[in-house]
C-alpha cells in the first residue's frame, strides 16, 4: 500500500500574519513551518505502517507552493514520510481553494496512491476543505474530521464526530481521508531522523510535469477575487488580568463577578 | 435561471437549525437577486415526508428537491445538487455551518469548477450577484470574496444566517439521481452515537467550560467544583471530548452545542474559530489561559493570564465564601 500525505508550509503561528495590501495575498514571509495539523497526518500514516493493518510500501508526503516550502517536505520526512514531492511553478500563485485543489489532484494522480492523508486544516487558511475538493477530483471517497482510523484489507474503519454524535464509516480504498487532531500525538523526529532528512528523494514538479493546465490556476484559473479587505466590528477590549499575586487576581475575579451580580 | 440552491440536513424527522438558517438566506438573498430560492433534502428512509419537505416552505423555500441516497455522507449529496444545478441552473449554493455543508461544498466546488468561500458570516447583494465576507487570521480581519463565474459556493459559519420564517409551503419535486461510483463506497455503520453521560448545558446560566489546558481529565474536578460554587453547569471544547475526558452532551462548539449563558467561564481553552463560534454570544465571558497569545482573550471581558491549577482552588473558596 501506499500512503501520499499533502502536507503544507505556513507562517509560524507566533509570527503575526498579516494581508498584503497590493496583492490583497496573505503575507507568507518571515518565520514559517510545517503546518502542525499536517504532524497528526504523517502520524496516522506512521501508525498504519507500523501497526501492521497494512502492508505498506511507502509514504510520500506532496506540498504545493513556492521555492521554500521544501523546508515543510525536510520536516515531514524527518518525521517518518520516505520521500517526497514539491509541485512549484510560478504560475500557480494566487491560485484559491478550487485551483489549488485541481492542481494537487494532478500530482497525486501520477503517484496513484491508495490512501492520501490530511491535517483537519491549514493554520493559515482555516479551508477545511481540501480534502473533499482533492477526493472529486479524483473520483475517490472521503472523510474529513476523522479520529479514528484502522486499516483492514481494502477497507477503512473511521470514527468522527459529526452534528448529531459520533459516527462510523467504512470506506474502501483508494480513499482521501482528512484527519482531526484528536487522532494521536504527533512524535518528536530524532536528531538522526533531522539530519538524515536532506538525503531522502525530493523531486521536483512544474506543472508541465504533471500535466496541470495553466488557464485552471493561479489567478486567472482562480474562481473568487478578494475585492476588498476590512477590519472587524470594533469590540470594546477585555480587561487583562496577568496573575502575579494569586489572592488578589481572585479578589479581582470575584469583585468583577459580583459588580455583574454574578455571585448573586 | 439565476437562484440559490440551499442543502437542508435533517436527522430523526427533524431539519438542523444551521440548515433553516440557510434556506431563510437563501430566501432573502433571491429576492434581491431576482431568482428563485430552492432547498435540497436526500433521505434514504421515509421519514422525509412530503408535509416535512413542504415546511421548508415557511423558511422562505419555493421548491425542495427530494431525492434518495444515503444520509450523513456528503458524496452523495454532491452528486444530487451538481445533478439539479445542472438541470435547473442555479446561480449560487448556500450551505449553513455544520461539518456536512463544509464537504458538500467543497465536493461541488471540485465537481464544477466553481469558487468555494467558507466560515461565511454574511452575505451582501449588489448588482444582482452575491459578495460572501469571510473573517481571516483568526478574525483579525474580514475580507469581501467576489465570484468571477457561476456558479458560485458559499458555505456559512455556525449560527451564521438566523432562522426567519417568511414564506408558507414549498413545492415538492422528486428527483432521480445516479449515483457516482465512488459516493457509493462509503457506508455509514453507526450514526449520531452518544458518548458520556447526557448533561443539559444549553439551559444553564452559568457555564464552566474545560479545555485541553486543564492537562488531564482529572482536571474537571476544578470546574466541577468551580460550577457548583457558582451554581452552574460544567461544559467542555471538542478537543477533551474526543479526548474522552469529558461526555459529548457538554461539547461547545462547530459539531457541538451553542450557548448563550450568563456567564462563560472558560479554563484551559485557547478559543479557536470552532469553540468561539459555538459561544460567543455569551454575556459574559471569563477566560483564565496560561498563554497570554492565546485568542480567546480578543474575545474576553475578563482575560486571566495565569495557571489555573493554582488560580481555580482560591477562586472555589472565595466564590463559596461569598455566596455563603
Amino acid at each position: 500500500m501506499k500512503i501520499c500525505v499533502l502536507v503544507k508550509e505556513v507562517p509560524d503561528a507566533a509570527v503575526e500574519k498579516r494581508i498584503d495590501a497590493s496583492t490583497k495575498r496573505l503575507d507568507r514571509s518571515g518565520e514559517k513551518n510545517l503546518n502542525p495539523f499536517d504532524t497528526h497526518a504523517i502520524e496516522a500514516a506512521m501508525q498504519i505502517a507500523e501497526g501492521g493493518g497494512a502492508d505498506v510500501e511507502e509514504i510520500v508526503a506532496v506540498t504545493m507552493g513556492p521555492q521554500s516550502a521544501f523546508r515543510a517536505l525536510h520536516k515531514a520526512v524527518s518525521l517518518g514520510a520516505d520521500r517526497s514531492i514539491h509541485l512549484t511553478d510560478d504560475a500557480l500563485a494566487g491560485s484559491d481553494c478550487c485551483a489549488t485543489g485541481y492542481a494537487l489532484a494532478k500530482v497525486l494522480e501520477t503517484e496513484a496512491p491508495d490512501l492520501i492523508l490530511l491535517g483537519q486544516q491549514s493554520d493559515d487558511g482555516e479551508c477545511y476543505t481540501m480534502g473533499a475538493i482533492v477526493a472529486d477530483h479524483l473520483r475517490m471517497p472521503s472523510l474529513t474530521q476523522v479520529i479514528k482510523l484502522e486499516v483492514a484489507d481494502d477497507r477503512l474503519r473511521c470514527e468522527r464526530q459529526a452534528e448529531y454524535g459520533y459516527d462510523t464509516v467504512e470506506i474502501e480504498l483508494p480513499a482521501v481521508i482528512s484527519v482531526g487532531d484528536a487522532i494521536n500525538e504527533p512524535r518528536y523526529p530524532s536528531l538522526k531522523a533531522i539530519m538524515g532528512a536532506k538525503k531522502k528523494q525530493l523531486d521536483t514538479k512544474a506543472i508541465g510535469d504533471v500535466g496541470i493546465e495553466a488557464g485552471k490556476v493561479g489567478v486567472d484559473g482562480s474562481r473568487t477575487a478578494v475585492l476588498a479587505i476590512n477590519p472587524p466590528p470594533a469590540k470594546a477590549a477585555g480587561e487583562i488580568i496577568e496573575d502575579e499575586n494569586t489572592s488578589e487576581t481572585v479578589e479581582k475575579i470575584v469583585s468583577w463577578l459580583e459588580e455583574r451580580k454574578l455571585l448573586a | 435561471m439565476s437562484g440559490i440552491l440551499t442543502y437542508a440536513l435533517h436527522y430523526q424527522g427533524e431539519f438542523n437549525k444551521n440548515s433553516l438558517g440557510a434556506v431563510s438566506e437563501g430566501a432573502r438573498l433571491a429576492k434581491e437577486i431576482g431568482g428563485e430560492s430552492a432547498a435540497v433534502v436526500v433521505a434514504d428512509g421515509s421519514d422525509l415526508t412530503d408535509e416535512l419537505c413542504a415546511s421548508l416552505g415557511r423558511y422562505g423555500a419555493t421548491k425542495v428537491y427530494r431525492a434518495k441516497a444515503p444520509e450523513g455522507l456528503a458524496q452523495p449529496v454532491v452528486d444530487v445538487m451538481a445533478k439539479v444545478i445542472a438541470d435547473e441552473g442555479f446561480s449560487y449554493a448556500l450551505f449553513g455551518g455544520g461539518l456536512l455543508g463544509f464537504e458538500i461544498g467543497a465536493g461541488l466546488t471540485a465537481r464544477l469548477g466553481a469558487g468555494v468561500t467558507m466560515e461565511v458570516t454574511a452575505v451582501k447583494a449588489r448588482n444582482g450577484k452575491l459578495v460572501a465576507e469571510r473573517p481571516i487570521l483568526q478574525d483579525s480581519a474580514i475580507v469581501d470574496v467576489d465570484y468571477v463565474s457561476e456558479p458560485g459556493i458559499i458555505i456559512g459559519r455556525l449560527n451564521a444566517f438566523d432562522a426567519v420564517e417568511s414564506g408558507e409551503t414549498a413545492e415538492v419535486v422528486d428527483v432521480d439521481v445516479e449515483l457516482e461510483a465512488h459516493s457509493t463506497r462509503a457506508t455509514m455503520v453507526r450514526r449520531g452515537e452518544q458518548r458520556g453521560a447526557d448533561v443539559n448545558i444549553e439551559d444553564a446560566d452559568l457555564l464552566v467550560a474545560g479545555g485541553r489546558g486543564l492537562g488531564n481529565a482529572e482536571g474537571f474536578e476544578l470546574c466541577e467544583e468551580l460550577a457548583e460554587a457558582l451554581g452552574g453547569v460544567v461544559a467542555a471544547t471538542r478537543a477533551v471530548v474526543d479526548a474522552g475526558w469529558y461526555p459529548y452532551a457538554a461539547q461547545i462548539g462547530q459539531t457541538g452545542k451553542t450557548v448563550a449563558p450568563k456567564l462563560y467561564f472558560a479554563a484551559g481553552i485557547s478559543g479557536a474559530i470552532q469553540h468561539k463560534v459555538g459561544m460567543q454570544s455569551s454575556e459574559n465571558i471569563v477566560a483564565i489561559n496560561k498563554d497570554p497569545n492565546a485568542p480567546i482573550f480578543e474575545f474576553s471581558d475578563l482575560g486571566i493570564v495565569g495557571d489555573l491549577n493554582k488560580i481555580l482552588p482560591k477562586l472555589i473558596e472565595a466564590v463559596k465564601a461569598k455566596k455563603g
